[in-house]
């Protein structure tokens, strides 16, 4: 390519004004640093997924079985009877474009392919050829083309560039969501085994050990213990998790990720921080489980069903241990699969009680048949009925920004809980624009398994939009800190900030309740979680002011 | 040149090459009556099979947008219209969906300020249009409600009389514009059909992703209008004549009364092709909306259990064959267990371990 | 959409009148002040065609930053960087400047010549627009100066879009090494005390 630098206009224009040709027409070019490797046949297979094989999409054969274009049909129709969803939106779109660029794909790539409608285009041609009367007398004049090998990866490539954040279903007057399209498109890639490996391997690890990292119990329970001795450090007060307890009134499910990667691993901690502070006080009664130790689901990525495999545990657990009900942590799509899905799939649930708060007695009235309940809600109730005994001086240091989830904010409808929350532990909280956070939050970029490490280039390009809006606040109000409540957010944005806005960093909303609850017995609290000496509470004695650190 | 479009145009000026030949060798028969037959049996039983069709594919799961704050704690402010839980607020929502286009207003919501410049013009315009387009059609259908019923209903007249409410006359000798009241929905129609076909054309990002199947109604319906037009002001088509006609073919007793010209003709052929392709495209969005399952279900699935007709049972890794393959490391950190480990035999374990997934850290 | 780099540049430093040939120099540095506001229109579309043409179109249409991060930050990139050139090149002004748009562009389908070709355009925009004026030796000389800067703000591009990529690759390396540490670690496979573990905060930062 190099020989061709002579002018830079002419460099741009020939590399990159293609003649104008017809999207149909446009072959797909996959790009390093904007695909997942393929997946570890072990994986697929643990989990009897179809076409477990070694195979790389860089290379022309994909090894696919010989009458893959027969399974994809099949797989299609039955997908079409079974999800009015799917059908309806492959007929009902007008293309008016009102989705088009409000994909955080679209706009960081440049990519016209992830537009929104494009992306669904992708399957509906193949729709129109295969399921309509139109597509077949008309052809490509109606925008039907037949299935075949180039639009097969064509598939691969954008439905593993889509993130199911759903906001282009926020815009669309008639409210097609393109995430409900690329998951049943991802249904029938994996009928051919065409999976990429972030997604597989978490799934065999959870189906096996309960969590995707393959964590063993033994395992998870030291890892816990080393957080128990890092807490011991900090407050000088030893917490004591339970593990599979049975009779506990309440079961903890939350991501792995929270147990296993920072930043997550400190709102692990300031969970076990609330849960023996109310212990303490109140004696609440809850217990971690090693069997259902995973929270997330990248079965939801995979197929409904894998997600119904993984997701079978939690209610499984929660009958094993007989506890009144479940609470979960914060999680993006786990929480959409428990609101979506759970109950649906694995329910019904009469084998619990309604969720009641044993310390404000409140009824959890919106989660009474899947008998489970957000953690933010949990807290921000706690908070209401002052329960708890906050100091959130503690969080002066951190001028706090809050990122919504796309899975609990399009996906569920979770945005008052967690900014009540923010509010009470600490004292510096702004809000990114309007068009960047509630139902129109901009994804991290990395959702719907595409966090791994060698789609990097996909992950900031598509995690810009985000990343812009934050340093809009940080360069106008000094924000230094991304709260989040999604453990891949959690896993995902530490690296987005670091390349787009390096001076802000990432927390769950729980490691700010921890930093600012006071523990009974506690030592001088002179470092926050992560070990860091709090401004102001070097070794001197606890500043009670709030207003200390204020402007 | 864009082919699509031009395949589009090409094809109506086709259509209207057909009627106008038709009529002239005496096809009358065929324009004025059977096609308009055919046109409407295709159109009632095609919207019929397509809505059939959709409602028989099941809804297995609640999968709303939820578009505002749920309703969780009872001291935060419910986003009933945005996160609907119960039958009236999804009514609102969709109601408002439909009548107002709400989820495309929201194009403008979002709209901020860059340096002093306004962003949202151009975004609030497909809203507008969209509006204009959709309500124009409606009044314009209504009205033409007069050509098949007699008496003529009560809010055939109304919308009449709220549709001429801007009568403007020019009198010329030869160009009497507006001497019967000039309905604004037809003017309207046609400019609204004239800017989303504009925008398709100009906006890259949409003519990039346009069909020809988007192009072809919106040259009908500018054919439609276009004809509708030049009947009424211009060439001033014999009315009692036309609704003889139109009168006939829903009394089943059809005749072809003498003086409604070939512009009807073409008029009526274009409004069947319109009718006949309705089901078969994307003009369905019409019946579509109403079963969008990110609009129309409650937002209440934790409160109230969804019945997935299809559901299956699916193999899971019990906590039976999870305790199998850990138990003695679990016993040995003290983690409780549901059976003792003497009674597993040794072998088993050694024969779990070669089914080990792949771990993260084999990754390349 | 041109209208507010005016405003910025009223304020502009006054030219260090030390050396042979400055007034003709000046003369220059005024044309191009003068016409700042289509030379930055010609510069910033021949930047943003480096682009698909229907992502083009929505990178120049679009205003709101927060929706369209991409063009807006190019825009206000250019700005500055022209601002600069008029200027003696102020190795961090450029920067902050430069990077925003080089940034971007890293993690965009773009080779580094494509990702950075767009700094020597300028060139080509300015000598349509100066055109006969540089018939006249003395101009043509204060240009080629010109010119020497822009080709040194191209290679203060290409440093920065090096250290863009290597920035990239340091993350995915950071990433893939802290998760497999920790599973190592906590499977207990690494004997170091939990003190020593060390902190992927700092590690990162």
């Amino acid at each position: 390519m190099a020989e061709e630098i002579p002018k830079p206009e002419e460099l741009m224009q020939i590399k990159h004004r293609p003649p104008k040709t017809d999207w149909m027409k446009t072959p797909t070019n996959i790009r390093k640093g904007m695909y997942c490797y393929a997946s570890n046949p072990k994986s697929v297979a643990y989990v009897d997924l179809p076409n477990a094989r070694e195979w790389n999409p860089m290379e022309d054969d994909w090894k696919l079985p010989d009458n893959w274009q027969e399974i994809i049909h099949d797989g299609f129709k039955e997908r079409l009877e079974r999800f009015r969803s799917f059908k309806v939106f492959m007929d009902i779109c007008v293309r008016c474009g009102a989705c088009a660029d409000k994909c955080h794909y679209f706009i960081g790539t440049g990519d016209p392919k992830n537009m929104p409608v494009l992306r669904a285009e992708l399957l509906r041609s193949v729709y129109r050829n295969d399921f309509t009367r139109a597509g077949k007398i008309l052809g490509k004049l109606n925008g039907a083309r037949p299935m075949s090998l180039d639009v097969l990866k064509e598939w691969w490539y954008y439905l593993f560039q889509c993130s199911e954040c759903r906001r282009c279903s926020v815009f669309c007057p008639y409210g097609i969501d393109t995430a409900e399209i690329t998951i049943m498109g991802r249904e029938l890639l994996n009928l051919i085994g065409l999976n990429i490996d972030w997604i597989a391997t978490p799934v065999a690890n959870c189906y096996r050990t309960g969590n995707h990292l393959g964590i063993q119990p033994h395992a998870f329970k030291d890892m816990l213990n080393f957080f128990v001795d890092d807490i011991e450090d900090i407050t000088g007060v030893k917490v004591e998790p339970q593990y599979n307890k049975k009779g506990a009134d309440i079961l903890f499910i939350t991501p792995s990720g929270d147990v296993f990667a920072d930043p997550g691993t400190y709102t692990c901690m300031g969970y076990m921080i609330l849960f023996h502070y109310l212990q303490e006080k109140y004696g609440f009664d809850i217990t971690w489980s090693t069997y259902a130790s995973e929270g997330g689901n990248f079965g939801f990525f995979t197929s409904h069903e894998t997600m119904k495999r993984l997701n079978a545990k939690m209610y499984a657990e929660a009958k094993r241990l007989g506890v009144k009900w479940i609470l979960g942590g914060e999680c993006g799509h786990m929480w959409r699969v428990i609101n979506q899905y759970m109950d649906t799939m694995n329910g019904p649930t009469n084998f619990m009680e309604e969720p009641v708060s044993p310390i404000t007695g409140t009824k959890f009235e919106n989660a009474k048949s899947t008998k489970m309940v957000h953690i933010t809600e949990f807290t921000a109730d706690l908070i209401k009925h002052g329960k708890l005994d906050l100091d959130p001086s503690r969080n002066n240091h951190m001028k706090v920004t809050y990122h919504d989830s796309c899975n609990t904010s399009r996906g569920m409808g979770i945005f008052d809980e967690p900014r009540y929350v923010i509010q009470n532990v600490c004292n510096h909280f702004y809000e990114m624009p309007a068009n960047t956070i509630r139902e129109n939050t901009f994804c991290c970029g990395s959702g719907a398994g595409l966090n791994a490490g060698e789609d990097m280039e996909l992950r900031l390009a598509g995690g810009l939009p985000r990343a812009n809006a934050v340093k809009y606040v940080h360069d106008k109000h000094g924000v230094n800190m991304l709260a989040c409540i999604c453990a891949i957010d959690r896993a995902a944005l530490p690296a987005l900030m670091e390349y787009w806005v390096p001076e802000v960093d990432v927390t769950g909303i729980h490691e700010m309740v921890a930093n600012a609850l006071n523990l009974p017995g506690q030592n001088e609290r002179t470092t926050d979680l992560r070990g860091e000496d709090i401004p102001g509470m070097e070794g001197e004695t606890e500043v009670e002011s709030e207003e200390e650190a204020n402007e | 040149m864009n082919a699509r479009y031009m395949f589009s145009l090409i094809a109506v000026i086709v259509l209207l090459l057909i009627v106008w030949a038709g009529t002239a060798v005496g096809l009358q028969v065929v324009f004025g009556i059977i096609i308009p037959y055919l046109a409407i049996v295709i159109f009632i039983t095609g919207f019929f099979f397509k809505v059939l069709n959709w409602s028989r594919s099941a809804v297995p799961f609640r999968i709303p947008t939820t578009a505002g704050q749920h309703k969780s704690l009872p001291w935060l402010k419910h986003a009933q219209i945005d996160c609907p839980t119960n039958k009236w607020q999804v009514v609102v929502r969709m109601a408002l969906e439909i009548l107002t286009f709400r989820s495309l207003f929201r194009n403008t919501r979002m709209s901020l300020k860059e340096g002093s410049k306004l962003s949202y013009q151009l975004e609030i315009f497909l809203w507008v249009g969209a509006l204009a387009f959709h309500y124009a059609f409606l009044a314009v259908v209504i009205r033409h409600l007069r050509f098949f019923t007699e008496p003529v209903p009560f809010f055939v007249q109304l919308v009449e009389n709220i549709d001429s409410f801007f009568r403007f006359e020019f009198l010329y000798p030869v160009f009497q514009f507006g001497l019967p009241g000039v309905f604004l929905s037809g003017l309207v129609l046609l400019l609204a059909v004239a800017y989303l076909f504009l925008r398709r054309i100009f906006t890259p990002q949409v003519r990039y992703i346009s069909l020809a199947s988007d192009y072809f109604p919106l040259f009908l319906i500018f054919g439609i209008a276009l004809t509708g037009i030049l009947m009424r002001y211009v060439t001033k088509i014999d009315v009692t004549a036309a609704k003889e006609l139109t009168m006939g073919l829903v009394s089943f007793q059809p005749t072809i009364p003498e003086g409604v010209g070939t512009i009807f003709y073409i008029h009526v052929f274009f409004v069947s092709i319109l009718l006949a392709y309705f089901p078969f495209s994307k003009l369905m969005h019409l019946g579509g909306i109403f079963l969008s399952p990110t609009r129309n279900l409650t937002a209440d699935t934790r409160a109230r259990r969804h019945i997935n007709p299809w559901n299956y049972p699916v193999p899971v890794h019990t906590y039976e064959e999870y305790e199998d393959e850990f138990r003695e490391k679990m016993i040995e950190v003290g983690i409780p267990v549901e059976k003792m480990p003497e009674e597993k035999p040794v072998e088993e374990e050694a024969a779990v371990e070669d089914e080990k997934p792949a771990q993260e850290e084999k990754k390349e | 959409m041109l209208n507010r780099c005016e405003c910025e540049c009223t304020g502009l430093s006054q030219k260090k009148l030390t050396i042979l040939g400055v007034l003709v120099e000046t003369e220059l540095e005024k044309l191009i002040e003068r016409e700042k506001p289509t030379i930055l229109k010609k510069w910033f579309d021949i930047a943003i065609q480096s682009y698909d043409p229907d992502t083009a179109k929505f990178l120049s249409n679009q205003k709101d930053p927060f929706a369209n991060p991409v063009g807006s930050s190019t825009l206000k990139g250019l700005q500055g960087l022209l601002d600069q050139l008029l200027k003696d090149l102020d190795r961090k002004a450029v920067h902050s400047y430069l990077d925003p748009i080089i940034r971007i562009r890293a993690v965009q389908a773009f080779t580094p010549s494509q990702a950075t070709a767009f700094i020597l355009s300028l060139k080509q925009v300015l000598r349509e627009m100066l055109d006969k004026k540089l018939q006249d030796p003395k101009m043509a000389k204060a240009f080629m100066s010109f010119e020497s800067k822009i080709d040194r703000l191209c290679l203060m591009a290409f440093d920065i879009y090096m250290e863009c990529k290597e920035k990239i690759y340091q993350i995915s390396a950071n990433e893939t090494r802290n998760r497999t540490f920790r599973t190592f670690e906590r499977a207990g496979l690494l004997s170091e005390k939990k003190g020593d573990r060390p902190k992927i905060k700092k590690t990162i930062n």
